[in-house]
């Protein structure tokens, strides 16, 4: 068991300008589970790297509980790059598959058997232990390949992408599997997606990326609730968060003809604009007119709910996060008994509780 | 969605391939064979225009991304099967969206480990596919080469002189880099080591290893090997002002191994004293180099060696070893090489390649010699050879993976 911390960790490739990795300062309690995410290119691979010992460090440390593994070689940092490869062996039963590593790397045959099955049991595969992997279902024989991470008992375990080769439907089975795991097995770990759904449902808590600069570091819950700044409301959140610049009134901010009031930060920015964020949720939906006027391009019914997809009928009011070919449409979830007709004029404000707003030029969370 | 191929010279016969069914359900009339390596893909071979190709379905990022890495692995004149075509945009008869698929050539006399272990070996056969991987290991790192997945299985071999050369096939997980940290190429070696053990204990769980040894003895092997040439390749050597004769020497031994040293380093200390040579740019077949510029045969390392030493033997024993080397090896292949490798029956040459077949007669007649206790012309031993060797030896044209399972790893279906 161990914590991790990242203390001003920085990482430049050769040749490049700019670090991969800037800075980075992350503290991993003992027994966490931490998402690394991002879009591709952030440096969250490259900080994941730099723990195992893959990628050198350019700047800053890196601990393993009291250790100062910054320089140390890959093998003697305790840690586990799970799923690298996963081949399971025809000839080879279950046991023997999850313990041969450990026989490589001198535990005594004794001990082997103690790890397998306390690793079998974890993972139901007892009954199993005997069989050859050919008797055994696809998610077993995934479980099988998990087992061979677990009986090394790392400090800590580190997962890159594990899940990125696997069709759709494992990847859901095998993400709540890896979770549940980590949480009876209470091994620090350290996992690298691009997929913020999967960081929302995994993580204890989330560290978002951009750039190879930490935007944020917090619970899936304080991510969703209180972005730190527009990429990172942007990023959290499927569907995603709508984001649209305002004009500053004297009395707060308009939002289409709907007066918003605005925490004080925001009204003393000096800036004629803000950038309001409301999340599909919050967003309360009227056919009178107040509020931002959209006309309904698509209904998508969900059963209970409904998300409806508009864009603003004043062609100057672009969403945040769209570009010259693809604009962005503003998406509010609706009841599903009482959906607006498709091509209708409906008019959408943000709940006054559960709105974000954002300074236009930095990006960061004014309140 | 429509039906996407990407390729360098796409074939039109490559549209005819039932895309529209699962890889796993394809036609067994359009399979070369029913081939399987321990994978958690499907992969199928079927023979196209004449030639064998490797499907492998897989997501289409990865199967894309891979195909650009092969592709940028054979730029680099590393030892890598070459990628064909990345098929995509499948959808199933139901309307259903199937997997992209990666087609590579099938590299002809080229030999899965398991279907090696499947024949009678010779002894040794473990450790001589260790040293084989841990050369091309070796070049890939030297050309920032990251594989992440080091395996027996991710590679075939090709028989070379008795020994092999290893080609990678397997390049899901690698990476380009500048150059490879010692962290990186130290994570790679690691891998090597676990997975050739696992491969190993697997063969002697099916009873199929016929060594003595542990497998996990025997797996430590690529870890030795490994780093042995590596050091012989990159390391840097202090040597006396006086002792120069050692530059000459180093580059030899590098020759020896089958290298070129393209760049050599050399820094004189300020007080003049000392040399330091390190190696900078260094580039495998050195022997095969000089075959091809000599005679035009383009063969592997050790056959190469084997040849150039027959060529040197012949220089020596017809008294022409001042004479203008090409001449030489001209008349060599006419007189020597050529009515070997001619001397195969039609019905035999599926068996191995001439090269090979060369190298094996030399060992034949050795062997006759040995027992007659006098010279055996070079046409007698291939008559004996083709009469009572060859025909006993399996085709190795086209092996395409006997005795091997497929364990995909798949979503359960039902509770």
């Amino acid at each position: 068991m161990a914590t991790v911390k990242f203390d001003e960790a920085t990482r430049i490739y050769p040749g490049n300008d700019t670090p991969s990795v800037d800075k980075l300062n992350i503290d991993i309690a003992d027994g966490e589970f931490l998402v690394l995410v991002g879009p591709s290119g952030c440096g969250k691979s490259t900080s994941l790297r730099m723990l195992a010992g893959l990628e050198e460090v350019n700047g800053g440390k890196i601990w393993i509980g009291d250790r100062d593994v910054t320089d140390l070689s890959p093998k003697d940092r305790d840690v586990a790059m799970v799923f690298q490869n996963y081949a399971l062996y025809p000839h080879m039963t279950v046991a023997d598959n999850m313990g041969f590593a450990l026989k490589i790397a001198g535990v005594d045959k004794g001990e082997i058997r103690k790890r397998v099955e306390e690793a079998a049991n974890i993972l139901d595969l007892t009954q199993y232990l005997e069989r050859k992997p050919k008797a055994l279902s696809g998610g077993q024989r995934q479980r099988v390949a998990m087992g061979r991470a677990i009986v090394r008992s790392p400090q800590v375990f580190l997962m890159d992408e594990p899940l990125s080769n696997l069709d759709a439907k494992l990847r859901v089975q095998t993400r709540t599997q890896i979770a549940s795991l980590q949480r009876r097995l209470g091994v620090t770990t350290v996992y690298v997606t691009h997929d913020q759904v999967e960081a929302m449902t995994m993580g204890d808590r989330i560290a978002l990326l951009k750039d190879g600069i930490l935007q944020q570091c917090a619970t899936p819950r304080e991510m969703y609730d209180n972005p730190a700044n527009l990429f990172v409301a942007g990023f959290i959140g499927s569907p995603a968060m709508n984001l649209v610049t305002v004009p500053v009134t004297s009395d707060g901010a308009k939002f289409g003809n709907h007066n918003v009031s605005i925490p004080r930060e925001g009204a003393g920015n000096g800036g004629s604009t803000l950038i309001v964020g409301v999340r599909p949720e919050d967003v309360e939906v009227t056919t009178n007119p107040d509020g931002l006027e959209l006309t309904v391009d698509v209904v998508e019914e969900l059963g209970a709910d409904a998300y409806v997809y508009g864009t603003p009928t004043d062609p100057n009011i672009k969403l945040e996060g769209g570009d010259d070919n693809l604009v962005k449409p503003f998406i509010a979830r609706v009841d599903g008994r009482q959906v607006p007709d498709k091509g209708g004029k409906i008019y959408v404000y943000p709940k006054s509780q559960h709105m974000h707003v954002f300074d236009p030029s930095s990006g960061a969370r004014l309140g | 969605m429509a039906l996407e191929l990407t390729a360098a010279r796409p074939d039109p016969a490559l549209l005819d391939l039932p895309w529209r069914v699962p890889l796993e359900e394809w036609p067994e009339d359009i399979l070369a064979a029913l081939p399987r390596g321990i994978s958690r893909h499907v992969v199928r071979f079927v023979r196209l225009s004449g030639r064998v190709l490797a499907i492998k379905e897989i997501k289409d990022d990865i199967a894309r991304r891979e195909y650009e890495m092969l592709r940028n692995l054979g730029r680099l004149h590393l030892p890598a099967v070459e990628p064909f075509a990345v098929v995509s945009g499948r959808v199933g008869l139901d309307g259903q969206p199937l997997d992209a698929c990666l087609v590579t050539r099938h590299l002809q006399f080229s030999l899965p480990y398991r279907a090696l272990y499947s024949q009678s070996l010779r002894k040794g056969t473990a450790t001589r596919l260790i040293d084989a991987l841990a050369v091309l290991l070796v070049r890939l790192h030297l050309a920032g080469f990251w594989w992440g997945d080091v395996s027996l299985s991710n590679t075939l071999f090709r028989r070379d002189a008795g020994a092999f050369a290893a080609y990678l096939v397997d390049a899901e997980t690698g990476e380009l880099r500048n150059r490879l940290s010692d962290g990186q190429r130290e994570h790679d070696l690691e891998i090597a080591r676990v997975n050739i053990a696992g491969e190993l204990m697997d063969l002697d769980a099916g009873g199929l290893l016929q060594e003595e040894r542990d497998p996990v003895e025997v797996s430590e092997r690529i870890m030795t090997r490994y780093r042995d040439l590596w050091a012989e390749l990159t390391s840097e050597e202090l040597i006396d002002d006086s002792e120069r004769w050692r530059v000459d020497d180093r580059i030899r031994r590098l020759n020896e191994k089958g290298f070129d040293v393209d760049e050599l380093e050399i820094t004189t200390d300020i007080d003049g004293t000392s040399i330091r040579i390190q190696p900078k740019v260094v580039d495998s077949g050195h022997h095969s180099r000089r075959l091809l510029r000599l005679t035009g045969l383009d063969v592997r390392e050790n056959q190469a060696r084997r040849l150039l030493n027959d060529l040197e033997v012949y220089s020596a024993s017809t008294g022409r070893q001042g004479e203008d080397e090409e001449i030489v090896a001209h008349d060599w292949l006419a007189s020597v090489y050529e009515p070997v490798t001619r001397g195969v029956p039609r019905h035999l040459v599926a068996k191995l390649e001439p090269a090979e077949v060369f190298h094996e007669v030399l060992e034949h007649r050795w062997y006759l010699a040995e027992r007659a206790q006098h010279d055996i012309p070079i046409r007698d031993a291939v008559a004996d050879y083709v009469a009572t060797v060859l025909p006993g030896k399996p085709d190795e044209r086209a092996v395409l993976g006997v005795d091997t399972e497929e364990l995909p790893v798949v979503a359960d279906t039902g509770p």
